[in-house]
């Protein structure tokens, strides 16, 4: 199976790849040898049938998982052997919110700041909050936050964390209207600052420069 | 040129292709036989030592013809979980599924092995120091092998995804090969701090050399019977694991 | 580095959080060892004996309840994914939930060692030696105990496997740990004991954050 590729860009343009990756769960083989390129400015949006294996390829291309044959390409070197760089460039995000439910809002960003090796100056902290409207709310546990205001949390991470590439599993998932729309934008941002986005959704998406991949 | 190129080419390729278990299955299929005609060879030979050829023990009389079981079963228990600790280690440093699938094959006949020690030694005990079960060194320490045996047992079979299985059983087995001779020595400690018995075979009067003979033909005995059932089991491992694959369905055994 | 600590802070005050998990394991150190005497029966003279053992396993049981709060909280809400993933090594990470587990499992027992001891009827030179041994003992009985905790994670009947696969292992710290409180109590030489602690201490120091950070990647897959 590989993907549809629009015109192939320049390599010295940050890019990340995969080729020929198969994928085995259990005693299932979900894809095999399949090919793959986003490269910066791109939103890859990875459609499918439940069970098919999209959030399997996502975990297969931040590394988390290994594919049974085959590798992914972070600007041309294999991430298993540049793991600790290619994993500073990278925010991933899966199904569940990865916020500690004790912790507050501001105590899980400079958590993940500090893990993530981020300078994470207070002012910078306390503004992104508030601009995803949680002024006041910064300092309760997460678990006395509402599900949208957990999401809000989580989009204060993608800002903060500097990555250059977004891999998002399903982010727009329980999230009203408004929310989509700034989720969106965001995105787009991302995307006109030199970043990637690999992500996958069941709802149409309203974000420029985006190539579909149906798995 | 091309031609010493191929040889040399097709020689290494024979090596691996049997890594594969499609390629390993009828291979093991054909060398079962032979190695248990070896095993019942060396088993009649080794029991025939032990019960006509060795003298009579002086002290013990005719009850410590056991050890002809109890020291080759507890040696085979050892060296199994050793062969098992490699086999894991291999599948995980190059990824096969094979190499793992043998580590699960030996691991419940190393744990036979253990009990079969540990209840031999009871065995042995009772007649000697009128108690079924006694704090010795080497017996403690195969009791805490058959623990490490039964984790590994039992790991594998709590874990639903088989390559997360062979993998964590992999990583459990080789923490056990590194803490066993730890666990060997800190055991004697004990045994020594606390003037235990000792079932110590250096203790007991000269072996004679038939005895030591018995021993080791029984220990081979063991270890090709090891191999043959190993073999079958990983057989029956192999058409498990790789049921849903095009080469099983076709075999013969599956038809039926 | 500046992570490793973040890592321990971030342990320290998720417990301080949710105070009664840790509570209820010292507690449990506490009765299972008082259970002892109203099994046996109260004669001094076998206390003392049996004191050292009965602490020590005491000591290894509480730090198995406490084993399951290492991995198993962050693995279900995804945030152990996120330290994998983390530009930092995760071996250091791993390190730092170990040594926050320490802090709020083993050096507790350390400390309230004594007061057993002391119901026990051991003498001053015993209680000292015994607060020594479990302070060289107990940071072995946590590192061993994480690689039992991420090989298990996630798995169904996963405490109970996870004990049958560590208490083999912490057999040795028990051994060398309840001896040399014994040989202390009864006036023998204690270097030998203190020596061998020393070296599993080291040995799992060195070796086992690297082996949990590989189960803890084998386990996330």
């Amino acid at each position: 199976m590989t993907a549809i590729n629009s015109s192939i860009p320049h390599s010295t343009v940050p890019i990340l790849e995969a080729r020929a990756i198969t994928c085995v769960r259990g005693d299932r083989e979900l894809f095999s040898r399949l090919d793959l390129q986003v490269s910066a400015g791109e939103c890859l949006h990875i459609r499918g049938e439940n069970g098919v294996g999209k959030t399997s390829l996502l975990r297969l291309l931040t590394g988390l998982a290994p594919p049974e044959s085959g590798e992914v390409l972070w600007n041309g070197v294999p991430i298993k052997k540049e793991s600790s760089e290619y994993h500073s460039k990278l925010l991933f995000l899966g199904h569940r919110d990865a916020l500690k439910e004790d912790l507050t809002a501001l105590e899980n960003l400079r958590m993940y700041a500090a893990i993530d090796g981020i300078d994470l100056s207070d002012v910078e902290a306390f503004s992104t909050l508030w601009r995803f409207g949680l002024k006041g709310r910064e300092d309760l546990p997460v678990n006395c936050l509402s599900a949208g205001q957990k999401k809000r949390v989580l989009m204060a991470r993608m800002l903060t964390r500097r990555a250059q590439v977004w891999i998002l599993d399903e982010p727009f998932n329980a999230l009203d209207t408004q929310a989509v729309r700034e989720l969106q934008s965001l995105i787009g941002q991302h995307l006109e600052g030199n970043g990637l986005v690999v992500l996958t959704s069941h709802q149409p998406l309203a974000i420029s420069n985006l190539r579909v991949f149906d798995l | 040129m091309s031609n010493v190129n191929n040889l040399a080419s097709s020689r290494v390729t024979n090596w691996f292709k049997f890594s594969s278990p499609s390629t390993f299955y009828p291979l093991a299929g054909k060398m079962i036989p032979w190695f248990w005609a070896l095993s019942i060879i060396f088993g009649v030979a080794g029991l025939w030592i032990s019960f006509f050829v060795a003298p009579v023990d002086a002290v013990q009389g005719q009850v410590y013809r056991i050890i002809f079981i109890h020291v080759p079963v507890s040696w085979m228990s050892m060296f199994i979980y050793l062969v098992m600790a490699a086999w894991a280690g291999l599948g995980l440093v190059f990824n096969t599924r094979l190499s793992a699938m043998m580590a699960q094959a030996l691991a419940p006949i190393g744990a036979w092995m253990a009990f079969l020690s540990l209840w031999t030694g009871a065995f042995w005990g009772k007649p000697m120091w009128g108690a079924w079960w006694v704090w010795d060194a080497r017996l403690t320490s195969e009791l805490i092998l058959l623990f490490l045996y039964l984790g590994f047992i039992a790991l594998q079979a709590s874990i639903d995804n088989a390559r997360r299985a062979d993998k964590a059983g992999a990583i459990l087995a080789l923490v056990g090969v590194v803490n066993v001779p730890i666990i060997y020595f800190s055991v004697k400690w004990w045994n020594t701090l606390h003037q235990g018995a000792s079932v110590s075979l250096t203790k007991a009067p000269a072996m004679a050399q038939t005895m030591l003979w018995g021993m080791m033909l029984m220990a081979l005995c063991l270890w090709m019977y090891s191999i043959a059932v190993g073999l079958m089991r990983v057989r029956a491992i192999i058409l498990e694991r790789e049921a849903h694959t095009d080469w099983v369905k076709q075999l013969n055994e599956v038809k039926s | 580095m500046n992570a490793f600590f973040t890592i321990v802070q971030r342990d320290l005050l998720l417990v301080m959080r949710r105070k009664s998990e840790v509570l209820t394991a010292l507690f449990f150190f506490v009765i299972v060892t008082s259970l002892f005497p109203l099994g046996i029966g109260a004669d001094t003279a076998l206390l003392r004996k049996i004191a050292p053992g009965v602490i020590w396993v005491a000591a290894l049981l509480s730090t198995l309840l406490g084993l399951q709060r290492m991995f198993a909280a962050d693995y279900a809400d995804g945030t152990l994914e996120q330290l994998v993933l983390s530009p930092n090594s995760f071996t250091s990470l791993v390190f730092g939930k170990i040594v926050a587990h320490w802090l709020v499992s083993g050096l507790p027992l350390v400390l309230l060692a004594p007061v057993i001891g002391i119901q026990f009827d051991l003498d001053a030179e015993s209680l000292r030696v015994l607060m020594a041994a479990l302070l060289l003992g107990t940071p072995v009985l946590s590192l061993l105990g994480s690689i039992g905790a991420a090989l298990t994670l996630g798995v169904r009947g996963g405490s109970v496997l996870m004990s049958l696969l560590i208490l083999p292992l912490y057999i040795p710290v028990l051994i060398f740990g309840a001896g040399a409180v014994y040989a202390s109590s009864v006036g023998l030489d204690i270097t030998g004991h203190f020596s061998l602690l020393g070296a599993l201490f080291i040995l799992a120091l060195t070796f086992v954050p690297w082996v949990s950070a590989t189960a803890v990647k084998i386990a996330i897959e």
